[in-house]
């Protein structure tokens, strides 16, 4: 088992056609990712990678059977793909475009209200299990097949946290990355979720920034309901505030969002944070022994 | 992207929010010019600078007649104005707003925001014109009232009245306050607004709802579709080395510290800085060279930290995955072929094509200090600038 994603998980990739769309294809199929069709406007018939592509969303669904989606298409057009994805019923939508303007994602949101899609990102590096499938823009090679869940806001900071992990031996459940914009999907709180129902994770990393008060809410969610330890890891203490800090989410306006706020409810809510990003693996490994798991844990 | 509050009052205008008569001024003649204009018994002369608090640091004064207009205008332009937004340093006036007077009954506070929570834009309101939301947040946060507005249907009547009531505005001006607020909403979300705050919003003896301020922020990523506002960009008002970034569409930020820093990713770029300072450096700046960079703008991210005096060391720290390891080692090659390379580099690279990038690197015979980790490049430039 694993979270959101599996080896069963059939992908299309949407603006398949684009120069980066193209080459993370062939990553994703050289990873072993089932990745059925593609899409972009006009060039339906044609094909990348070997993968046939279609006109629309619903046709390359009809045709394939597909399940999930992977969104390379340009920011003033993704909402719309976003959209496109949603209708044509797909289980899971990723995101990874950057910079969609936030009105567009304001009227997405209220448009999957009651859809049964569930979508990450956007502005995000996409989700992996694995050896079994990987959706989006991750290295590959830093992954290795494991418990440990890992959620993030930020994508490089996600690499960061795997790679701890693989170098000491600890390979994961699934990693997912939310994104960093202000208005997403999939937020902590959904992936805690999935990762306390999941038999394969027994310890999950959250990675958090400043910014809005996600962080805070996951926590008080993890303190109530998760069975499973948390650690966790929040970037931009040194940040100035009034200041975006590269995501569109990361800025401390009001006195809210700081990373000294979002610690202290984290430490409240029984989650131990990690001092620097490179001890991000270290910190886990310590929880892992307090809570007797890491003979389950240690994979390779 | 921030604009004026004249601009700003340009755009709401538009849209049926009532602001009153006022004309921009670059000199003392222009402002006496703009009073006779607006022929007011009292004019209002206003440091135009891109922060809060000007009033109370000497940027706003009441002109009784147009020689005391001349005496302001002359005190405030090419003054430094130092607020509780502008840092110590302060801003530089060079534009001022010249305003006709108001007879002002009570003022209000009305503003838009994106509320992360809900994922919707709220509007809010006070009675409480004049000072802080967030101060009234914090003192007395019952006196804020909130609408969470559905996009589908847009700040309905209702929603506005029930503002309108509970912020106290007089019986005969709900109507006038019901206009005002469905034409700031619909400013905000036609022009991509990530701000809007109307601070205060006034009544006045002659029965009008005023915005007597107005300060309108923007989406960045939405500004391809809002050529009209991109226009009341004003490159005075931000930092040099921003303003040579943001051409590249890179994301730069100016600190204080002497590490330049060449980061991809917003989260590792603020780690970076985190730890940076945990190790007891100080980074310069935040750059997230984003994840479609080509090697030319790596080169430009390049020069952009060199140019910065303060910087006496650099630290490159790369986790490839939409970036390719290859693509920063070429345009940091690059770069130190066209300006130089007399300070300390450290390199950090791991992901996509990390390989190649640390060939390119090795075989450009440049003075490298290479990383293992973030922790050990991070060490390493902050011994090398001691």
């Amino acid at each position: 088992m694993s979270v959101f994603i599996n080896k069963d998980t059939k992908v299309i990739v949407q603006g398949i056609t684009g120069g980066t769309a193209k080459f993370h294809t062939k990553q994703m199929l050289e990873y072993g990712t089932n990745i059925v069709g593609g899409v972009t406007p006009k060039k339906g018939g044609t094909e990348v990678e070997g993968v046939p592509v279609f006109n629309t969303v619903q046709d390359a669904v009809d045709k394939t059977g597909a399940n999930a989606s992977v969104i390379y298409v340009p920011a003033p057009f993704a909402a719309d793909a976003i959209l496109e994805a949603v209708d044509a019923e797909l289980d899971l939508v990723i995101c990874i475009t950057e910079h969609i303007p936030v009105m567009d994602m304001v009227k997405v949101k209220r448009y999957m209200e009651g859809k049964k899609t569930r979508l990450v990102g956007p502005n995000c590096p996409g989700v992996i299990t694995p050896e079994e499938c990987k959706i989006g823009i991750m290295p590959g090679y830093i992954h290795k097949k494991g418990h440990i869940g890992v959620v993030s806001r930020s994508g490089t900071l996600t690499y960061e946290a795997v790679h701890q992990l693989s170098e000491a031996g600890f390979g994961q459940s699934t990693a997912v990355g939310i994104g960093g914009d202000p208005v997403n999907g999939t937020d902590f709180i959904d992936v805690l979720k999935a990762f306390n129902e999941d038999e394969e994770t027994e310890a999950v990393i959250m990675i958090g920034e400043i910014g809005g008060t996600a962080e805070e809410e996951a926590a008080e969610w993890v303190k109530a309901n998760m069975n499973k330890p948390v650690v966790g890891f929040i970037g931009g203490a040194t940040a100035p505030p009034g200041k975006r800090m590269g995501h569109a989410g990361a800025i401390i306006s009001g006195g809210k969002g700081t990373a000294d706020e979002k610690i202290r409810v984290m430490n409240e809510c029984g989650i131990q944070v990690a001092e620097t990003p490179s001890v991000m693996g270290e910190t886990m490994i310590k929880v892992l022994e307090e809570n007797g798991l890491v003979e389950k844990c240690k994979t390779h | 992207m921030n604009i004026h509050e004249y601009q700003g009052k340009e755009v709401l205008r538009n849209y049926g929010v009532k602001v009153p008569n006022g004309y921009v001024a670059y000199s003392v003649d222009e402002a006496v010019e703009a009073a006779k204009k607006l022929g007011s018994a009292v004019s209002v002369v206003k440091a135009q600078i891109h922060a809060g608090g000007r009033g109370k640091a000497g940027g706003v004064k009441v002109a009784k007649n147009l020689d005391e207009v001349r005496t302001y205008a002359d005190e405030i332009l090419g003054k430094t104005l130092v607020t509780h937004q502008t840092g110590p340093e302060g801003k530089e006036v060079k534009r001022l707003l010249i305003e006709e007077g108001c007879d002002i009954q009570k003022e209000y506070y009305v503003g838009l925001v994106l509320d992360r929570a809900t994922s919707r834009v709220v509007m809010m309101a006070s009675e409480e014109g004049g000072t802080e939301i967030e101060e009234v947040a914090e003192e007395t946060p019952e006196k804020i009232f909130k609408e969470v507005i559905d996009p589908v249907v847009g700040l309905s009547g209702y929603q506005a009245r029930r503002l309108a009531f509970n912020i106290n505005i007089p019986d005969e001006l709900i109507g006038k306050a019901v206009k005002f607020m469905t034409g700031l909403y619909q400013a905000f979300v036609d022009k991509d607004c990530s701000i809007a705050e109307i601070n205060p919003l006034v009544t006045t003896g002659d029965g009008e709802v005023l915005a007597l301020d107005a300060k309108l922020n923007f989406d960045d990523n939405a500004l391809y579709r809002q050529k009209d506002i991109t226009e009341f960009r004003d490159l005075d008002e931000e930092d040099e080395k921003e303003i040579e970034a943001s051409k590249y569409d890179l994301s730069y930020i100016s600190l204080d510290g002497n590490i330049g820093c060449m980061v991809n990713g917003a989260g590792l770029a603020m780690s970076t800085m985190d730890i940076i300072k945990h190790y007891g450096g100080d980074p310069a700046n935040f750059l997230d060279v984003g994840g479609g960079a080509t090697a030319e703008k790596v080169t430009e991210a390049f020069k952009i930290i060199l140019s910065d005096a303060n910087v006496k060391g650099i630290f490159v720290n790369i986790f490839g995955g939409i970036m390719k390891c290859d693509v920063i080692a070429e345009g940091v090659v690059e770069a130190t072929k066209q300006v130089g390379l007399e300070i300390p580099l450290v390199v950090r690279l791991e992901g996509t094509n990390v390989e190649l990038g640390k060939k390119i690197l090795e075989e450009s015979g440049l003075n490298i200090t290479s990383a293992g980790s973030m922790a050990d490049g991070a060490e390493k430039i902050v011994s090398l600038v001691k």
